[in-house]
């Protein structure tokens, strides 16, 4: 008896979710498409490529050595390493970064960290010596991005070792014979041979084998490392999540807000509104202006958290922060009115929003930073509101830029806000007539 | 187009269409109701009372014909300050209080201020939900909330209501209060469209009445009028019959009866007729489980011209 009874039970619950049918295909559909997205977040699909850390690269010394190095860095499939700015309209052929551009363009966020190999390395490749004390590279990073700093660091011991073998070994020799011991003819000879051999193997643009990768060297080229943006900042990290956090529960509240679109045309009270003299689009601009107000007020609180708890610096950046969060607030709100217009019943909506807002937060930035997605996902990336919002705050708050800096970000959330909302009054037209 | 007259009428609609598909909903109905009156709207489901509703209410776009309230085109702002609209589900906030809605609803029918507060101040006595006003609205019963409905599609004050199935699922005193509510507002000179499955509340509020199926009107007048018209002098006869019968349909036929299921109706000038429907039925095997003779009332005429009960 029991057992029918709860087969009775399961009986119903499977009619009354194949009578959505929206909501019951979303059912299955939807931790496959997630299954889907986030196996291409982390690169898990066939042909995708390895998140590569993009470097610039300036080089002081302009020795052999050094432009051995260049060459090396250029090979290792890791980095991707820039020598110049990107050609432009008004620029087609633009110089060489130096120390300084190189710092600009980190400070500016077009990359995460840049590679100088100071003027002198070719002479004194090694980290000990007489020359010691002096750092023959400098990695000027973006704090906010701890990893690619770190790649590159290693990186470069590497690629000192797999590039510039002969260098390595006839400044060790050179030493051991100036420190150590007074070397025979007959030794030295030897060492001229095999320092001949390795030249060669040095002077080749491809590397012969991985023997010369060996680990004595690691380690022994000296490298100062500057966080050039973040180094004041008490707290790094912090905006960026803030943000990250604060647009995605924002999508969730603003889908949720709108959906009261649904419960009044269920009750009825959307037909009593319209016989009334209130139009579809005065509704629909009441609806986007609370649920954008909520919005904002989401993220005062959670930026004020921040700065109470975490200490990010919020009172300097009021005015940024007002101008990213209303365009963040308007965007969102916009979402969540064409959600509810588009879908017939809270299931759906609900369903929908589930799909898509977990979407875009994967690849937008929200749940793990966009620098270590594979290149094809960063792309992806820009089609959502998360990864712009992301992108402004960080100017805001990381980068302390001035509000004309904001322009990108800024008009991407309001041309989309204001285009979603077109959209969402062109499909609530169902709701007009009827 | 109507004639522009001083005193054009509250409703009137000429000769709407509207299809859906290639369902005809509204098939040529034409209206016109007085200042004043109380308009009963009825018919069975299906029958296109709901799309004729809601095109009075703006709310459906007829093909073809048009509707005017006090002189106005539908839809428009001048029609639209004319008529009240209270609809068959509660369309209202459930976590606003009484008072919240009638003043959300208000505004959306643009007053401010002073005439606001007036409105709702009536409309809470009216309704008898004075002690309640501070109360939300899934905190009243089911009675209160219709009188709350019904309040907030009068919250302006209109002179045309259209009242739609105003008391579905309330109890017997919630109903007599509603009932009470709507001749006051008669009272007070406002006409009424009232829709309904209860013939016993068209027969007590309407003066007029129209029973629409199929899309069209197929009666239409006072009580008296559409049972005279019906029966003439004549009594309804209701025979139940133990169990459906191959022969039921040839003999109600033959005896100018309509046959449903199994019961017939037919109608007799004298009760002694009675006599020999009895005998005819015993002659032919029927096996009366029933028979029942009534005064022809709004019921009766229901039946007759729709062959459908009003609540089935």
């Amino acid at each position: 008896m029991t057992a029918r009874l709860i087969a009775t039970i399961i009986r119903n619950g499977f009619l009354a979710l194949r009578r959505d049918r929206v909501a019951f295909l979303l059912a299955f559909i939807l931790p496959v498409a997630f299954f889907t997205i986030f196996g291409f977040v982390f690169g898990g699909m066939r042909g995708s490529s390895t998140p590569r850390v993009t470097v610039l690269l300036v080089d002081e010394d302009h020795s052999d050595a050094s432009r051995a190095l260049v060459r090396g860095l250029l090979r290792e499939p890791s980095l991707d390493v820039r020598t110049h700015p990107q050609s432009t309209k008004e620029n087609p052929a633009p110089a060489a970064y130096t120390s300084a551009s190189a710092e600009a363009a980190v400070r500016g966020g077009n990359a995460p960290a840049a590679l100088v190999i100071s003027s002198g390395f070719g002479a004194h490749p090694f980290a000990f010596g007489p020359q010691a004390g002096r750092a023959q590279f400098q990695i000027l990073y973006d704090s906010s991005d701890p990893v690619a700093a770190q790649v590159v660091s290693g990186m470069l011991q590497k690629t000192v070792m797999i590039a510039l073998p002969a260098t390595m070994a006839s400044a060790g020799w050179k030493y051991f014979d100036q420190y150590i011991g007074v070397l025979t003819p007959e030794q030295r000879q030897r060492i001229q041979s095999s320092l001949s051999y390795l030249r060669d193997l040095q002077s080749q643009e491809q590397p012969q084998s991985a023997a010369a990768n060996n680990s004595l060297a690691r380690g022994l080229v000296s490298i100062e490392m500057h966080d050039v943006v973040g180094e004041k900042k008490r707290s790094p990290m912090i905006s960026y999540y803030a943000a990250a956090v604060g647009v995605m529960f924002l999508l969730f509240t603003a889908s949720a807000a709108a959906g009261s679109l649904l419960d009044e045309a269920e009750s009825g009270a959307l037909d009593r509104l319209l016989s009334a003299r209130v139009t579809m689009t005065t509704l629909l601009a009441g609806k986007l202006l609370y649920t954008a107000l909520l919005a904002f007020l989401q993220l005062v609180i959670m930026f004020l958290w921040a700065a109470a708890v975490f200490h990010l610096d919020f009172f300097d950046h009021i005015p940024g922060f007002i101008v990213m969060t209303a365009a963040t607030s308007l965007a969102v709100a916009a979402f969540g009115i064409l959600l509810a217009s588009v879908t017939h019943t809270r299931a759906q909506l609900a369903a929908f929003s589930t799909l898509i807002i977990l979407t875009m937060s994967a690849i937008g930035g929200s749940m793990f930073p966009r620098f270590l997605m594979p290149d094809a996902m960063k792309k992806a990336g820009l089609f959502t509101f998360n990864s712009w919002a992301i992108d402004g705050y960080t100017r805001v708050f990381w980068r302390d830029e001035p509000i004309g800096h904001l322009t990108g970000p800024v008009a991407v959330l309001v041309a989309s806000g204001l285009a979603l909302f077109l959209l969402a009054r062109w499909f609530a037209r169902r709701w007009e007539y009827n | 187009m109507p004639t522009i007259s001083a005193n054009p009428a509250p409703l009137s609609v000429e000769e709407i269409r509207k299809s859906f598909g290639t369902v005809a909903a509204v098939n040529g109905i034409s209206l016109e109701i007085p200042t004043g009156a109380c308009f009963g709207l009825l018919g069975p489901n299906g029958a296109g009372k709901s799309t004729v509703i809601r095109s009075i209410m703006g709310r459906v776009r007829p093909d073809s014909g048009a509707i005017h309230i006090f002189g106005h085109a539908v839809g428009s702002t001048a029609a639209r300050a004319e008529i009240g609209w209270v609809p068959q589900e509660l369309a209202l906030y459930p976590l606003l209080t009484c008072r919240e809605n009638l003043r959300a609803f208000g505004r959306c029918q643009g007053l401010r201020g002073d005439v606001l507060d007036e409105a709702i101040a009536w409309c809470l006595d009216w309704a008898a939900l004075e002690d309640r006003a501070r109360s939300t609205v899934r905190s009243l019963s089911g009675g209160m909330k219709r009188r709350l409905n019904m309040a907030c599609g009068l919250i302006h004050r209109p002179r045309l209501v259209l009242l739609d199935e105003p008391t579905v699922g309330v109890d017997p005193q919630s109903r007599n209060r509603i009932f009470e509510m709507v001749e006051a507002l008669r009272a007070r000179g406002t006409t009424i469209i009232y829709t309904t499955h209860y013939m016993e509340e068209a027969e007590r509020l309407c003066d007029t009445i129209a029973i629409i199926d199929h899309g069209r009107i197929i009666a239409l007048g006072s009580k008296e009028t559409l049972v005279a018209r019906a029966f003439g002098t004549r009594s309804s006869v209701i025979m139940h019959f133990a169990a459906q019968h191959d022969g039921l349909a040839a003999w109600a036929a033959a005896h100018n009866a309509s046959a449903q299921d199994s019961a017939i109706l037919c109608t007799v000038e004298k009760p002694s007729e009675i006599a020999v429907l009895l005998e005819s039925a015993a002659r032919d095997g029927l096996d009366i489980a029933d028979v029942s003779l009534r005064r022809p009332n709004l019921e009766s005429v229901f039946l007759h011209l729709t062959g459908k009960e009003l609540r089935s």
